[in-house]
């Protein structure tokens, strides 16, 4: 292992190098673009032996991959916002078609207006696309997410894309030190792909085909299944990368002091680390509070969020993102999964960060005043100030 | 008479979903005749997402893959790019796509593919319309052409815009081989198709694809109208290899475009001197591939 001060970016760069990936494809957008310019150097330095292809647009890279992947190479491309949008379709078609294709998405802001801060609204947008979603809090995480995220896609009980998700310039331009395992490690981690099913030059056969409801219902169905397969897949994933690797990044719903808490907050991304120190700061002041963080967003891990304690009675979701005309996707999700829980607790939804916008300290601190007021407005929008900004001149 | 040339091998099985008479199936099945049993096809949506037949069966005697409609130039350059990092250099990678998945909404992800020097052959079969969905025009759709968002009414004379140049838009692109086919002209056809097997970097085939009900004629008719279609100089064939042009088939002096109008319901409304405004286009169109013939 050796520790490298790198961008969340080049995280994602050196992890698609060390997983041996075959076939690379991008296109620029801010704040993404160096990930796969980095990947070209390596691509033409030789130190990556992958066939990089520089397309025209974000729908042809995924394109590019899936088409790829149905051959059986190992792909990646990375993409934000617009070009995660532009890509909506074939999200469709990679999930479909069971290409193991990881992606790196930097969480961008979505137009208009143009805004290139961290956002999760492009990711949330695509929640229904059948892709796994990982949403990382450092730049360590990224890396490693990156490789279990292969492990994951290619299991054969699962063979489902994941996108990989980073809070722009909190991660993606910011330098953090990272461990990067050896190459020989992360190769007993992780062999070359071994697919199952793709389309061999000189068979005959087709891939995608097309069916009336005679078969659909079927294939949709796999779709699903594979999904439901992923929470106990991913487990043995993450303890294996343990054993590889020495670290892991606890499961798919990290914890933090939620033992006894009165109130708990949940969060994803890079507002994690925020949280978790106003935690130990209401600790100390014998405040009972608590912090749940949501890094796996699909498939949802409604299991493990049943798991909190019974004793927190009030559980604040913050929601770097908007559904117009519902809720927060987190939010909404948060409460689909604890409806049934045996001890349902009150929910707030909170809107923070939205467009890059800091979500400071004091601005937590007065999240878990709320809850543990049990006062809370719902919901709530975080730091608005909406005689700024007008629509009628 | 000289000697037929077609390969004998077929790659397209009895039992396809086409109508009767359709062109694009001839297409289709004369372009594999000539490519190899290594050979993988990327196929839009377009009517041969449907003749193909439905899951669990193929009509296709080599490994196919669906690809949405305007994305067939991103899906060759990856199959590309997988054979490459897979180490098979003997793959035949063919994106097989209709007019409107090329000319209108695919026309970006060919640009692409053809710029970015893809060694693969993108073919499009051109029935001049959305014909899958029921007879829209596209940019490919000429000039008069009655289809059901072009309809015959007061003012509108069916298709108010000239066809899309397709051929000059890639051929912009500079492509290592580029070339125009018509089932018609099996000899022709197949001599291009190994010319093309032959050649590396990005080649394009433009391929006369005749469809009966769309056209509105009987289906008994696709071959002598194919014949018409080229003989009348609406579809010339030739090919452009390292830029030089070549006129593949010279008949002496054209027929007049009247006879290949007149052949097909499509054109019917259309008065003599609409017919004489085509015929002036099609001389126009054969003096200048005449010109670029002789350029170089």
């Amino acid at each position: 292992m050796t520790m490298q001060v790198m961008s969340g970016n080049y995280a994602q760069s050196y992890a698609a190098k060390l997983a041996r990936v075959q076939v690379v494809s991008a296109y620029p957008i801010t704040p993404q673009t160096s990930i796969v310019e980095k990947l070209a150097d390596f691509a033409a330095s030789g130190e990556l032996p992958a066939q990089f292809v520089k397309v025209e647009s974000e729908h042809s890279a995924l394109q590019v991959c899936v088409s790829a992947a149905a051959l059986g190479a190992r792909t990646y491309t990375a993409t934000s916002s617009q070009g995660l949008l532009l890509m909506h379709e074939l999200l469709h078609w990679a999930s479909g078609m069971r290409a193991p294709i990881v992606m790196g998405v930097v969480n961008r802001a979505v137009a208009p207006p143009w805004n290139i801060g961290a956002d999760h609204t492009d990711t949330m947008s695509q929640r229904d696309t059948g892709w796994i979603q990982f949403y990382a809090e450092s730049n360590q995480e990224v890396l490693d997410t990156v490789l279990e995220a292969y492990r994951l896609a290619e299991e054969p009980d699962v063979r489902l894309p994941v996108m990989v998700c980073e809070d722009a310039f909190y991660l993606s331009h910011t330098v953090e030190p990272v461990d990067v395992p050896a190459a020989g490690v992360v190769d007993g981690f992780l062999p070359p792909r071994a697919p199952l099913a793709t389309l061999s030059p000189g068979t005959v056969a087709r891939l995608g085909s097309f069916t009336g409801p005679d078969h659909y219902v079927e294939f949709r169905h796999h779709v699903a299944e594979a999904m439901e397969r992923v929470p106990a897949v991913f487990a043995d994933v993450e303890s294996e990368y343990r054993r590889a690797v020495g670290r892991d990044h606890g499961g798919a719903v990290p914890l933090y002091r939620t033992d006894d808490a009165d109130a708990v907050l949940v969060t994803m991304g890079t507002m994690t680390t925020t949280a978790r120190g106003v935690v130990d700061e209401l600790r100390a002041l014998g405040r009972k509070v608590g912090l749940a963080k949501l890094r796996r967003f699909r498939p949802f891990p409604e299991e493990e969020l049943r798991a909190l304690p019974a004793s927190a009675a009030r559980i604040g979701v913050v929601d770097r993102s908007y559904t117009f005309g519902r809720a927060g996707p987190a939010a909404t999700e948060v409460a689909a999964a604890l409806y049934a829980a045996p001890h349902r607790p009150d929910l707030t939804a909170f809107y923070a960060g939205i467009g890059g916008r800091d979500v400071t300290p004091s601005e937590v601190r007065s999240m878990y005043a709320a809850l543990l007021s049990g006062v809370a407005p719902i919901p709530q929008w975080v730091d608005l100030a909406p005689s700024e900004v007008t629509v009628d001149g | 008479m000289a000697k037929l040339t077609i390969p004998a091998e077929e790659r397209m099985y009895p039992g396809h979903a086409a109508c009767p008479g359709c062109g694009p199936a001839l297409a289709m099945r004369l372009l594999l005749k000539g490519l190899g049993p290594r050979t993988v096809v990327s196929i839009p949506a377009c009517c041969w997402t449907v003749i193909a037949t439905p899951y669990p069966t193929t009509a296709l005697g080599v490994a196919v893959l669906d690809n949405p409609i305007e994305a067939t130039g991103a899906s060759i350059s990856g199959l590309r790019a997988a054979a490459d990092a897979l180490g098979w250099n003997d793959v035949q990678v063919v994106g097989f796509a209709g007019d409107g998945g090329t000319a209108d909404i695919g026309l970006q992800s060919l640009s692409g593919m053809l710029e970015r020097r893809t060694d693969a052959l993108y073919v499009m079969y051109d029935n001049e319309a959305y014909m899958n969905t029921g007879v829209q025009r596209s940019g490919a759709t000429p000039w008069g052409a009655w289809t059901t968002t072009t309809p015959v009414a007061g003012a509108l004379r069916g298709k108010m815009e000239s066809k899309k140049d397709v051929m000059a838009i890639v051929l912009a692109h500079r492509p290592a081989y580029a070339a125009t086919l018509n089932p018609s002209f099996p000899e022709d056809f197949e001599r291009k198709v190994a010319r093309a097997r032959g050649i590396s970097g990005p080649r394009f085939f433009h391929i006369y694809a005749a469809c009966p009900p769309g056209w509105k004629f009987d289906s008994s008719e696709t071959i002598a109208l194919g014949r018409l279609a080229t003989d009348t100089g609406v579809f010339p064939l030739y090919e452009v290899e390292a830029g030089r042009y070549r006129i593949t088939r010279k008949g002496g002096a054209l027929k007049p475009v009247a006879e290949y109008f007149e052949a097909q319901g499509r054109f019917r409304h259309l008065t003599p001197e609409e017919i004489g405004r085509a015929q002036e286009e099609v001389r126009a169109n054969w003096e200048r591939l005449s010109r670029l013939e002789t350029a170089v």
